[in-house]
């Protein structure tokens, strides 16, 4: 398979950032959208290895940078924008498990990085998400020492709760959510977490200063708000449901009220 | 420097040790903890937990990690679960049994003391990540719920879907996210340890390049601990992540820590076949699939010839002209043979012609008894997520075909040296998990990464650490401005520097793709006396080649990829050789280690325990000079030492 890719290069945060478009041929269907990049950069590579090319005035700017790791789809490290989609045009993937197979040969496709203000770009698709870290470092945790549990079958979870506390707790982390929603909102992130451990007897006692202090700290690091498009739910690469927005929405108010 | 290698293992009874070594290791008070500094390399299961638990303990704690978040590191991807002795299932688990298990799976080649502790502290790791908020999976009655893996004949896996390894991780890293709001824990992400710094012969700081700035950057403390994984990449396509690499654990190892037991490496039965030469990543398929499917080829070869071709599906084969090869040959444990045993099966069967898919290279891993025998939403229920993952990859569905798979490089049993401490042989240096070489001597059981991670993160190394500590307090703190930094930065400046020079005609990956085939051609599932030399000279040519040869794009004052693999690249080279080195001299077969001239008329690996039951640990002597070997004899008080038998 061929195709053009147009991708956004940008130096580094202060830089101004612009698309520049590489044509790359020789690809399998079973090749997946990053070992595609990797092939991509071998060649940009190859390029900028070439003196006399260089004197000539090709101006390589050598291999395109992006943030990628386990490459199963759950460390949350890759990311992109693709043809105006998070992840890319399949369902339910994050771009390391998007395959070349669902592109039509010789098709362009746009690369972009996350945009959101809360994650500044570093270098080219590479984004800055320690905003989420920060979120989470607010209240996303329950406050127990090591050494200090009980027998761990002394706290019985009904069946149905554990599997829906699983489903918010399958969040990757990877910004998906932010990316695609036009506030720039993070509120999918912090619900799966603060949904996570609210559907838990062991989570309950901090239940109501965790959801206050996260989306404090959420509201103060620059995202925007929800107005309920379920744009992050259809986006988000484990499917998780927009009712743990609604399960955060309870626990905020019951704080609120409270105080 | 024999006597460097000591163990330290406490004397008394089996299951007295840790409780012995616990009441005689010295405390430090908390108003002296907040004067120490302790640096953890390294965010996953051990030094995400080890970090926190260090942060409540009331030291001062700096901790590393390359990614942009502590959450990335790889112990995220385990799918199937965490082994602890709970014998919940009534089926009579004990301490001793899980134990026995590990002993016997590692086939003789693991610390007694060690493991057993391991093994002790299982249960209150289940206890704490529960606390912690991980929705393990329960029964409808509320309770924790299990399952079995390979090697074992109880059900003490505990699992969340088959993603365990991401919810004890996001566990730990809630745990360290508290610390780091406390202000304990001091959170450096997108940091790559380049060096460790050591002053009067004790580890007391780091030099690591900040991967945004590119600037090399130092911290000093009174403690290091290296929990950055295992080397697994070495063979260039494995199931670790891809910046997963074994640079932190080689600069420790050439500052004088001892390298133990590199040559044994996991080869997991069960990951996705390679599909061309564009790859660049296996993908495992967990452990917990063998619980109900069953791993089959061909008996005729008109009907794998007719596979390869596409000419008829593996569903249309009938049941009598299937080779259920584990089961035929391993009745007493069938599909649940240990993963050295499993791999090495398929391996025989490839070997002899029966390989399906288009490279002959795969066999088959079947649901369809156990969709019939469960019903289809028990099966989704266990194991939906990776069907789901599988289709994903493969465009093929488990519901309707079999799973074609095949063995991939997947952990690493050798690491650092450790003493019972976890010490290494540089005071003041400790390595955990997957990066020391500690509990699973030839061969890794299913289930039991996490486990160790944990253990050692959570429960043993706080302990430990205090003992080296207690008579630190008054030490000053680590000033950065000592000549031993200075001379650390300088080299790993000039390190770059070279690299940036070179200015050749290949590319990282090119070459690292051809030290993988190497490695896996000669240091794989397989290995003998012709083909190791072999690898070492070829090693040895590779890295000479690298060094003049390379091309890294770039400078070193930007976020360069390229940069941060060649440097990686430049260790592998190294480790490869010393995986040879170690394959060379362990003549005898064991666990994943497996040396054609040294096999039963039956196929089976033979041991050689007079001659090899020792840990081997490897002395770093300078650049171009033979590592010196160091023998820590292994030995066996408590358990009776037999040939590793699966079949009755």
């Amino acid at each position: 398979m061929e195709f053009n890719l147009k991708i956004w290069r940008q130096k580094n945060a202060k830089s101004q950032g612009h698309f520049e478009t590489y044509h790359i041929s020789g690809i399998e269907e079973d090749a997946s959208f990053l070992e595609m990049l990797d092939i991509l950069n071998e060649q940009l590579i190859r390029e900028g290895m070439d003196p006399v090319a260089v004197d000539k005035g090709c101006k390589s700017s050598g291999p395109v940078s992006f943030d990628h790791d386990c490459r199963e789809g759950i460390c949350g490290a890759c990311s992109l924008y693709i043809d105006g989609r998070a992840h890319g045009p399949d369902d339910h993937v994050t771009t390391c498990q998007l395959f070349m197979r669902h592109f039509k040969d010789g098709a362009t496709i746009t690369v972009e990085p996350w945009r959101s203000s809360g994650f500044p770009v570093i270098k080219d698709l590479v984004v800055d998400r320690t905003a989420f870290d920060k979120i989470l470092q607010a209240g996303g945790f329950i406050s127990v020492r090591t050494g200090a549990a009980q027998d761990a079958n002394n706290i019985l979870i009904p069946h149905d709760n554990a599997e829906k506390s699983m489903d918010a707790a399958a969040c990757v982390g990877c910004g998906a959510c932010v990316a695609t929603c036009k506030n720039g909102s993070a509120m999918l992130f912090v619900a799966a977490r603060v949904s996570s451990l609210a559907l838990l007897p062991q989570g309950r006692p901090e239940a109501a200063r965790r959801a206050r202090a996260m989306v404090a700290k959420m509201d103060e690091l620059g995202f925007g708000n929800c107005t309920n498009t379920r744009a992050c739910e259809m986006e988000c690469p484990k499917g998780i449901s927009v009712d743990h927005i609604a399960r955060l929405n309870r626990e905020f108010l019951k704080a609120k009220f409270r105080q | 420097m024999a006597d460097k290698l000591i163990s330290k293992i406490p004397d008394g009874p089996l299951a007295e040790k840790w409780t012995k070594r616990k009441s005689e290791i010295r405390l430090v008070s908390p108003n002296n903890k907040r004067k120490l500094e302790i640096i953890v390399v390294g965010t996953g299961l051990g030094g995400a937990s080890a970090a926190a638990s260090l942060g409540e303990l009331g030291y001062n704690v700096k901790i590393f990690c390359i990614s942009d978040s502590p959450r990335r590191a790889h112990s995220i991807a385990a799918q199937g679960g965490i082994n602890a002795a709970k014998n919940y299932q009534n089926d009579n688990d004990s301490v001793y049994r899980l134990f026995y298990d590990t002993i016997k799976g590692g086939d003789y080649r693991s610390r007694e003391a060690n493991v057993y502790r391991l093994a002790e502290v299982s249960a209150a790791i289940i206890d704490q990540c529960v606390a912690q908020g991980i929705p393990f999976a329960r029964e409808y009655g509320g309770y924790l719920a299990n399952r079995s893996f390979g090697g074992v004949q109880v059900s003490r896996t505990f699992y969340a879907r088959g993603q365990t390894g991401q919810q004890l991780l996001l566990g730990a890293y809630a745990s360290l996210n508290k610390e780091i709001a406390a202000g304990t824990v001091k959170s450096y992400p997108r940091h790559e340890m380049l060096d460790l710094v050591v002053i009067n012969g004790q580890a007391k700081g780091i030099i690591a390049r900040n991967l945004v700035t590119g600037e090399l950057e130092r911290f000093g403390a009174h403690a290091v601990v290296i929990a950055t994984g295992g080397y697994g990449n070495t063979y260039f396509l494995s199931t670790n992540a891809m910046n997963s690499n074994g640079s932190a654990a080689w600069q420790c190892y050439k500052k004088g820590a001892f390298f133990a037991n590199p040559c044994f490496a996991q080869i997991h039965p069960t990951c996705i076949p390679v599909h061309g030469e564009q790859q660049c990543k296996l993908t495992l398929m967990s452990e917990s699939l063998r619980n109900d499917g069953r791993i089959w080829v061909p008996k005729k070869m008109e009907d794998v010839m007719k596979l390869r071709k596409h000419e008829i599906k593996a569903s249309q084969i009938p049941e009598e002209d299937r080779d259920y090869y584990l089961e035929r040959r391993y009745p007493a444990f069938g599909n649940l043979v240990p993963r050295d045993v499993a791999s090495r099966a398929a391996k025989e069967r490839c070997d002899a012609g029966f390989g399906v898919n288009e490279t002959g290279l795969a066999v088959y891993l079947d649901f369809a008894d156990a969709i019939k025998r469960l019903g289809h939403q028990r099966v989704a229920e266990r194991y939906g997520n990776l069907f789901e993952m599988y289709e994903k990859i493969t465009a093929s569905s488990p519901w309707e075909e079999p799973m074609m798979i095949y063995p991939a490089i997947h952990y690493t049993m050798g690491g650092i040296w450790v003493d019972y401490d976890l010490q290494t042989t540089i005071p003041g240096l400790y390595a955990i998990g997957e990066a020391n070489f500690s509990d699973h001597g030839g061969n890794r059981l299913g289930a039991s990464a996490l486990m160790q991670g944990l253990a050692d993160g959570y429960f043993i190394l706080p302990v430990t650490i205090g003992d080296y500590l207690s008579n630190k307090f008054a030490e000053p703190k680590t000033d950065t401005n000592a000549p031993e930094f200075e001379e650390a930065q300088k080299k790993v400046q000039e390190r770059i520097d070279k690299l940036f020079a070179i200015k050749g005609k290949r590319t990282v990956d090119s070459m690292h793709k051809e030290l993988g085939h190497i490695m896996w051609n000669y240091v794989g599932m397989a290995r003998n006396d012709a083909g190791l030399r072999k690898a070492i000279k070829e090693i040895q040519e590779l890295k000479k080649e690298f060094w003049v040869n390379v091309y890294v794009p770039g400078n070193q004052y930007e976020f360069n990829q390229e940069l941060e693999k060649a440097l990686r690249l430049a260790d592998f080279f190294e480790i490869g050789e010393l995986m040879a080195r170690d394959a060379l001299n362990r003549t005898e077969s064991c666990g994943g280690h497996f040396r054609e001239e040294s096999q039963t008329p039956e196929g089976e690996a033979q041991r050689d325990d007079k001659n090899f039951m020792y840990v081997a640990a490897w002395e770093y002597k300078g650049e171009g000079v033979e590592p010196e070997l160091h023998k820590e004899p292994l030995k066996y008080e408590f358990i009776e030492v037999k040939t590793r038998n699966y079949k009755e």
